[in-house]
């Protein structure tokens, strides 16, 4: 696959915005048809890097800029199209209501002739570009109606029919199931195989590790280094993003002594979740895991109230509940941090300080008034216990990183008082060093007497953060597993069994 | 030129600047342009104008937080404006007794509230677009306004109601003060109570609110409830200023209230806004109207003006976020 003149290579690229460096002369290099993984942490320069190379942004003086072996001094946006340059990003940007063959062969569909739309030549080049991936998809259906992992090789398919060389991928399986990132995985090899080279921007690491040749890791917008993948281990790749070392070790503990918060008993509701049964105790974290579609959020939308069982009892505190809403079950004392915190988590254009309070508003009242100094407390009280890292209480949350805007959500659910806080998916889009933040935050909480139910696709995260494990296959409980009693690799395997 | 800009947002918020300068600009072209502009005159009748359109302007603005709309403001006003009629009217119209004031008001308040209430209620549960059940309602209470009054106007009411349309205390218009008193309460709503919280954050995601925890459907009921009870509230001041109630009065108005929402820098997906750059705003409008009236321009330019008033801050706003934009990247 090594080739004695790289397809692109970028030298001293240096880059500030409002007087921060984002980038401090970092070079990066790809090779003809190679997978190149492109790894750090959020914030590290990944994206302004990518930017850079489309030619959205203009690196500062002193930067050397090849492709293909020629220099270039001036990139702009078409200019990258045209040398076959495509980023498909984490949000595919491509249109639900129009069909397969429109999204793939929109170029066509907007340059026809005298204006119109050349059907049959869009349709012949989405055909063209699928075979070129080795699938079939149905061209007239629309893309709405396809599952995401289907969605994201349209996304692939379409930056194909742009004659692609060199394709990013950004976050491409953050929200894949394991068996579609095996697919995507394949596509990704044929694609490879092609003589196109992709850049894979991830933080699965374990994907990262299987698909790529070499990886260039940034830290905080310098280069750390550009390595072969070859004998890299993960705990490794952590180290090199983050520049410190995790120590994982099982932190489960026996909680018998506890009385019991939280008893549900043969919880169902049809085609989602039958026969859930278990106890959580005081201050025990119990991990859930399983495949998506497992029925784990599902199961979390019922205790939280947002859905009705359609049999079973969940008993708190002794006393068996009926949750009409949420807002029972909130003022039960039962929190429930959503797995999507960019549409339903959190609520983004707001600020800082309103996604705080938005749960516990009656805490906060003088005279059934909001009053500005109560709110101020709460939000300063709970940025400082929580080690958020903020400009100003008034700025939306969308501007903070992803590890941030987990904390605010967890303080959000933490000035409710609850007793048992349901976490779906904590760490999603969450950096691998902020992963850890959150996870030291979940172990205080725990110790501090709340009780937890910690849901993550992710086995190491319940196998390294929880008491007891809950695995979930279709709708039930398969097992209950005893961290300190089997290792990581058993859990793995009887996950993805 | 940048502090003195900074210094102005703190204070008063950037969305201030747009109103502020279009404020400005007015009063400094009509003030050279227009011989008497700057005179007693010109603020009395600004004075007497504003209050319809800018009660009407608040019940519009709640709905426009949420990110819907409600397009029946002006029909709930004249039909709230009738039922006060109506229970005058019972009461012997122009003899009518105080008592039968309060008891009109108390009826245009509830008949404003019960409209709100309905479209409301059909927004919350049925999900459905609000311009298509606020288009309805408008069409519904358009009908049943000109099925009771026949398309006429009702008219004879007693003497001592007039102040309300007319009066003034220490110099200040009656109606103004009530549209002053409304503006007050719009303010406290929207920045210290529960309600004006939810109405916000509900604005910019609805879902996200309803995952915190936020009753979703009260605060909407109560948003369009509230928008009918202000549109009541103009109802009944443009039935003392008119001294007659046609279920078409002010019908023009309608977009106008938009207008001035956006002028006063309101976000048109829903979720930010204050009330005072609205207030700001429609002081502009006015008085942009009755300068035009003093130089003798025709009443339909005026309006035709208040377009282009709105495309031209519209531009600027893009204009000026640009340019400190580029700064921002220069620094």
């Amino acid at each position: 696959m090594m080739s004695a003149e790289p397809l692109l290579s970028l030298k001293n690229i240096k880059i500030t915005f409002g007087g921060v460096r984002a980038l401090k002369g970092v070079s990066f290099e790809v090779n003809p048809g190679e997978v190149h993984c492109l790894a750090g942490e959020n914030g590290c320069g990944k994206s302004t890097l990518i930017k850079i190379i489309t030619g959205v942004y203009k690196p500062e003086e002193g930067a050397e800029f090849f492709f293909d072996g020629q220099p270039i001094t001036a990139m702009t946006p078409s200019m990258a199209q045209s040398l076959g340059i495509q980023v498909i990003w984490q949000d595919l940007a491509l249109f639900g209501e129009m069909t397969v063959a429109e999204n793939i062969g929109f170029q066509y569909a907007v340059s026809g002739k005298y204006g119109l739309v050349d059907k049959r030549a869009m349709v012949a080049a989405a055909e063209k570009a699928l075979a070129r991936l080795g699938v079939s998809l149905d061209l007239h259906m629309p893309l709405k109606e396809l599952p995401i992992a289907q969605r994201q090789i349209v996304a692939i398919a379409r930056a194909l029919v742009g004659e692609a060389r060199l394709v990013f991928m950004d976050e491409p399986t953050a929200s894949l199931t394991q068996s579609e990132t095996d697919y995507l995985i394949e596509i990704v090899r044929n694609l490879s195989a092609s003589g196109v080279a992709v850049v894979f921007v991830s933080h699965r690491l374990a994907e990262v590790l299987e698909i790529s040749d070499r990886m260039t890791v940034l830290r905080d917008g310098a280069l750390v280094g550009l390595f072969p993948v070859e004998g890299m281990t993960q705990s490794r790749v952590t180290e090199l993003m983050t520049g410190r070392n995790f120590d994982s070790a099982v932190i489960a503990a026996d909680h018998d002594d506890q009385p019991v918060v939280l008893s549900v008993k043969n919880l169902s509701r049809t085609n989602e979740f039958e026969n859930i049964s278990f106890d959580l105790r005081r201050g025990e974290t119990l991990g859930v895991t399983g495949l998506l579609g497992a029925g784990r959020t599902e199961l979390a939308l019922t205790l939280f109230g947002m859905r009705q069982p359609h049999q079973g009892q969940i008993v708190l505190d002794g006393e068996t509940v009926h949750f009409g809403s949420n807002r029972d079950a909130i003022r039960a004392g039962v929190a429930y941090l959503s797995e999507d915190r960019l549409s339903l988590g959190l609520n983004q254009p707001q600020s800082i300080a309103d996604n705080l309070v938005m749960a516990s508003l009656d805490r906060i009242l003088s005279g059934g008034l909001i009053s500005p100094s109560k709110k101020e407390n709460v939000v300063s009280h709970w940025i400082s216990a929580l080690g958020v890292k903020i400009g100003r209480p008034e700025d939306p949350i969308r501007t903070l990183s992803g590890g941030n805007q987990q904390r605010v959500a967890i303080a959000k659910w933490l000035a409710i008082g609850p007793k048992i806080l349901i976490l779906d998916a904590p760490t999603v889009g969450v950096d691998v060093g902020a992963r850890a933040g959150i996870f030291e935050i979940v172990r205080k909480l725990a110790a501090e007497g709340l009780s937890i139910i910690l849901i993550s696709d992710e086995p190491p995260e319940v196998y390294f953060n929880a008491d007891r494990i809950i695995h979930m296959a279709e709708g039930r409980i398969k097992a209950t597993y005893d961290p300190r009693q089997m290792s990581l690799t058993e859990l793995e395997g009887k996950v993805y069994a | 030129m940048m502090p003195l800009i900074r210094k102005f947002n703190n204070t008063f918020g950037a969305d201030m600047t747009g109103p502020v300068i279009a404020f400005v600009a007015v009063m400094v072209i009509f003030g050279i342009g227009a011989d008497n502009f700057l005179s007693l005159g010109t603020f009395g009748s600004v004075a007497f104008q504003l209050p319809e359109l800018g009660l009407l302007t608040l019940a519009m603005l709640l709905p426009l937080l949420t990110g819907g709309i409600n397009l029946s403001v002006t029909f709930t006003a004249n039909l709230a404006g009738l039922a006060a009629a109506s229970v005058l009217q019972a009461y012997g119209g122009v003899d009518a007794p105080g008592g039968a004031f309060a008891l009109a008001v108390v009826a245009a308040l509830a008949t404003g509230g019960a409209a709100g209430l309905m479209t409301g209620a059909a927004i919350a549960y049925t999900r459905a677009h609000p311009i298509l059940v606020t288009l309805s309602m408008m069409i519904f209470l358009r009908g049943l306004g000109e099925f009771l009054t026949r398309g006429g106007d009702v008219s004879g009411f007693p003497s001592y109601m007039a102040p309300i349309g007319h009066g003034s205390i220490f110099g200040l218009p009656i109606p103004l003060l009530i549209f002053i008193v409304c503006v007050g309460l719009w303010q406290v709503l929207l920045t210290h109570s529960k309600l004006g919280f939810g109405l916000l954050m509900i604005g910019s995601n609805i879902e996200a609110g309803q995952y915190s925890g936020l009753n979703t459907r009260r605060i909407i009921m109560l948003v369009y409830t509230l928008s009918g009870v202000m549109c009541a509230i103009a109802g009944i001041i443009m039935l003392a200023r008119f001294n007659s109630v046609r279920i078409g009065h002010g019908e023009s108005y309608l977009l106008i209230t938009v207008l001035a929402a956006f002028l006063g820098g309101i976000n048109p997906f829903g979720g930010f806004g204050r009330v005072l750059p609205v207030f700001v705003a429609l002081v502009v409008l006015q008085l942009l109207s009755s300068g035009l009236n003093l130089m003798g321009a025709n009443q339909h330019l005026a309006t035709a003006l208040w377009g282009v008033l709105m495309i031209v801050v519209m531009a600027a706003r893009t204009i000026v976020s640009a340019y400190f934009a580029s700064r921002r990247k220069k620094i």
